[in-house]
């Protein structure tokens, strides 16, 4: 085989959690009181954008978790021990094109002053070159012109690719014998329920920019190089699978536990109740940042005495991106299963639950059949909820020193690695505008469309 | 209600107990003492004499839980549990690293912290409830709609950027204060607390206007707006005699809890902004991996946590008349 497999424990969990979303998508999509939600939030123009940008974010994130180890070209069976994901082998012009240091976004030289050596021998202090970004160049003074003509070309190829998905989409929803200039007329006017109209314009959007970034990015840096010379658009890339394992994998990692301690002591009460809440309230009482600082300082002494646990770089950064969202998951379990017990305390007296106890069935069967089913929105409610918080929370703690791996791409370390940047004269802005873009992007389109499932799910807000 | 905190501080001895075995687990259990003593001493070319010598130092030698070679109590007595866990609950935080007492230090860092959270907790509970309630007044007109909007575009930034875009703008472009540091002498403090404060009001608008504003409108539906609708009141003063009284009890309630834990500062802005506060102190501590201080630290912030939540109940029956304590 030219590559082997590699099978992260993120990457697993991911595709655990892929299955089970694809399994409740199955689920909800049989059952007509979890599918008319779901119809609510799909008419909703806001939620449907973010739901599209969201979709970026996903695509690049699970092609960045799936990762294998490549063959060496000379040595028979040997692998590298590099650890590379598709994300990587797509953007290997921009992994492998890297300069000496600094340099800003699109610049065609450098951001430090070098001694510059002449054909002729002089050697002058001056900017040199750089190597990759607009080397193509012979005067780096036509670099406007050069973007300019690019970037038309990238729009106009991006423009062509929406405009056959536009009709692709046209052609489908056409009602049998109607003319295809009414079934687009009907689209552009935004007369479906479902809101087409804006979801097309911003895949569009997303595409055309897409295209953009990826024409360009193969002549310059577009958005800048950082300390040793990586491209600061191909860390930002990478830093979307850091952030949304944080986001998805620590509710993955919580939810069993809140939910079965949720139900178990709003269902038993007695001594079972008075331990559960005795655990969430220990727990919740520590103040999260330092517990997580507690644990991860445990884990930093615990990995350096005992180096050989770890086969390489990538699964030790790995294990510790999980073991950060475990520790966060701890410390966000307790609030939702303090609303699951609430919840079920209320529905163990509903009518249909004692009738359940009178019928015989056992305690597992009522709590699987009755109270489960009627806590569910809480559930996804606090999931969706929770995404954008701990996204942002990883910034924070990756600067405070408690976060992901230093070597960890993520948008924590690239602003903690911008720390002294803005002191500089003049100023290194890319890093930290491009770390902070994409997580706001994401953090957004996240409350977005988590506002209108909060608005579609919970009850008291249904209207 | 005497006999009701005087219960509630009972509960939480075994909450505090339950703490300190957290941390125990975390710190000696993960790790041994050796593992700790590895660490500070650097992990490669260090003697056992040297680990010894640490561990003889710190009074590491003991057992973990139970000291089978010593005699009655002492069995309990002389252990590491025993002699550096439970005697946080005298507060006797024992020594760090670079051996200053951990206890004196929080004493004196306590009042830089409370310098900077204090007043920003209170300029931000004013501002925020402004704006919930100028949101409330313009409900479902354009101001209001995208008002919430610009909350929740907000509430999407990062709180380093509100800090680093505020450093920027206020200090390197403006030139109006100090990039970081701190004094605690008249102007000069307060030219060096302009800038957290601010910032640290600015970054958590978002989310609390809009929190406070779906508190306020959730009392506008109720039946005795109408009433004082009906009776001919005008809207300003429905919504500051009756609405915001009412809307009080929520937001009083959500805001007393923090009141105690304003005295250990926040991590971020102490370090961003230099305030030799408790916050800088942790994250000193975090990165040197002095294990004693944040363990002091977890023990601190559960105490003053607790007391908040009692806080919070004794200020219910404060606000709000229908609650009794039993």
């Amino acid at each position: 085989m030219p590559f082997q497999p590699v099978f992260l424990w993120t990457d697993v969990l991911i595709y655990v959690l892929l299955a089970a979303a694809a399994g409740f998508g199955v689920y909800a999509a049989r059952h007509e009181h979890l599918r008319a939600p779901w119809r609510q939030i799909a008419r909703r123009p806001l939620a449907m954008v973010a739901l599209v940008a969201l979709a970026a974010y996903v695509a690049a994130g699970l092609l960045d978790s799936v990762h294998f180890r490549e063959r060496l070209a000379n040595g028979g069976d040997q692998y590298s021990a590099e650890v590379l994901s598709l994300l990587d082998k797509l953007a290997a012009p921009l992994r492998s094109r890297v300069e000496k240091t600094y340099s800003a976004p699109f610049a065609a030289h450098a951001y430090t002053k070098e001694t510059v050596e002449y054909p002729d021998g002089r050697r002058v202090r001056a900017y040199p070159r750089l190597v990759h970004g607009g080397a193509h160049l012979k005067d780096p003074d036509e670099r406007g012109a050069d973007i300019g003509k690019r970037a038309a070309l990238a729009t106009a190829a991006g423009g062509l690719v929406w405009l056959a998905l536009v009709a692709a989409f046209v052609a489908l929803r056409r009602v049998p014998g109607e003319a295809y200039a009414a079934a687009a007329r009907r689209l552009a006017r935004g007369a479906d329920p479902i809101p087409w109209r804006a979801i097309l314009v911003t895949a569009g959007v997303l595409i055309v920019l897409a295209a953009n970034a990826g024409y360009l990015s193969l002549y310059y840096h577009i958005l800048g190089t950082d300390q040793v010379g990586l491209d600061v658009f191909y860390k930002s890339l990478k830093s979307v699978r850091t952030g949304l394992v944080i986001g998805t994998l620590t509710t993955l990692v919580m939810l069993p536990f809140a939910v079965l301690f949720g139900v178990m002591a709003g269902y038993f009460r007695g001594w079972v109740d008075d331990v559960i809440q005795y655990v969430y309230t220990t727990l919740s009482s520590i103040p999260s940042v330092l517990l997580i600082a507690a644990a991860i300082l445990s884990l930093q002494v615990y990995m350096a005495n005992h180096p050989e646990v770890f086969d390489n770089v990538a699964a030790r950064a790995d294990v510790r991106l999980l073991f950060l969202c475990v520790i966060l998951g701890v410390t966000s379990w307790t609030s939702l299963c303090r609303l699951l017990r609430g919840e079920t305390l209320k529905l163990r007296e509903a009518d249909y639950v004692q009738a359940a106890q009178a019928l015989g069935a056992s305690h597992l069967a009522v709590m699987a059949r009755h109270v489960l089913p009627n806590i569910m929105h809480i559930v996804l409610i606090t999931v969706v909820l929770d995404f954008s918080g701990l996204v942002l929370a990883e910034a924070v703690l990756s600067y405070v020193g408690v976060g992901v791996d230093p070597t960890t791409e993520s948008w924590g370390n690239m602003i903690n690695g911008a720390r002294l940047e803005m002191a500089r004269e003049p100023m290194v802005w890319w890093s930290l505008t491009a770390a902070f873009g994409f997580m706001f992007v994401l953090v957004l389109a996240a409350n977005l469309f988590s506002d209108a499932v909060r608005d579609a799910f919970d009850p008291r807000l249904r209207r | 209600m005497i006999a009701y905190i005087v219960r509630r501080i009972l509960y939480a001895i075994p909450i505090l107990l339950g703490v300190n075995l957290i941390t125990f687990a975390l710190f000696f259990f993960v790790n041994s003492p050796d593992d700790m003593a590895r660490i500070h001493l650097g992990v490669k070319r260090v003697t056992p004499e040297a680990i010894a010598k640490w561990k003889e130092d710190r009074g590491f030698t003991r057992p973990l839980l139970y000291n089978a070679a010593a005699q009655g109590t002492a069995k309990l007595k002389d252990t590491i549990f025993y002699q550096h866990s439970l005697r946080l609950f005298v507060f006797e935080f024992g020594r760090a690293e670079d051996n200053r007492d951990i206890g004196r230090e929080i004493a004196e860092r306590m009042w830089p912290s409370l310098a900077i959270a204090l007043p920003t907790f209170l300029v931000g509970v004013l501002v925020y409830i402004t704006f919930a309630l100028l949101l409330a007044f313009f409900r479902g007109t354009y101001l209001d709609t995208w008002g919430v909007v610009l909350c929740v575009a907000m509430m999407s930034v990062s709180v380093l950027f509100y800090v680093i875009g505020g450093q920027y703008l206020m200090s390197k472009l403006w030139h109006l204060v100090p990039i970081s540091g701190y004094d605690d002498t008249g102007l000069l403090a307060f030219k060096f607390l302009t800038l957290p404060v601010v910032v640290g009001v600015v970054g958590s608008i978002g989310a609390n206007a809009r929190l406070y504003r779906s508190f306020f409108l959730e009392e506008i539906g109720k039946d005795y707006v109408r009433t004082a609708r009906a009776k001919g009141l005008s809207e300003p003063r429905v919504l500051f005699q009756h609405v915001l009284k009412n809307a009080m009890i929520p937001i009083l309630t959500g805001v007393v809890v923090v009141i105690p834990s304003l005295f250990i500062g926040s991590l971020i802005f102490e370090s961003f902004f230099g305030i030799p506060g408790l916050g800088s102190y942790t994250i000193d501590a975090i990165h040197s991996q002095d294990f004693f201080v944040v363990r002091a630290m977890v023990f601190l912030g559960s105490v003053l946590y607790i007391v908040g939540l009692i806080l919070t109940d004794i200020s219910y029956t404060l606000v709000d008349p229908r609650v009794r304590l039993e």
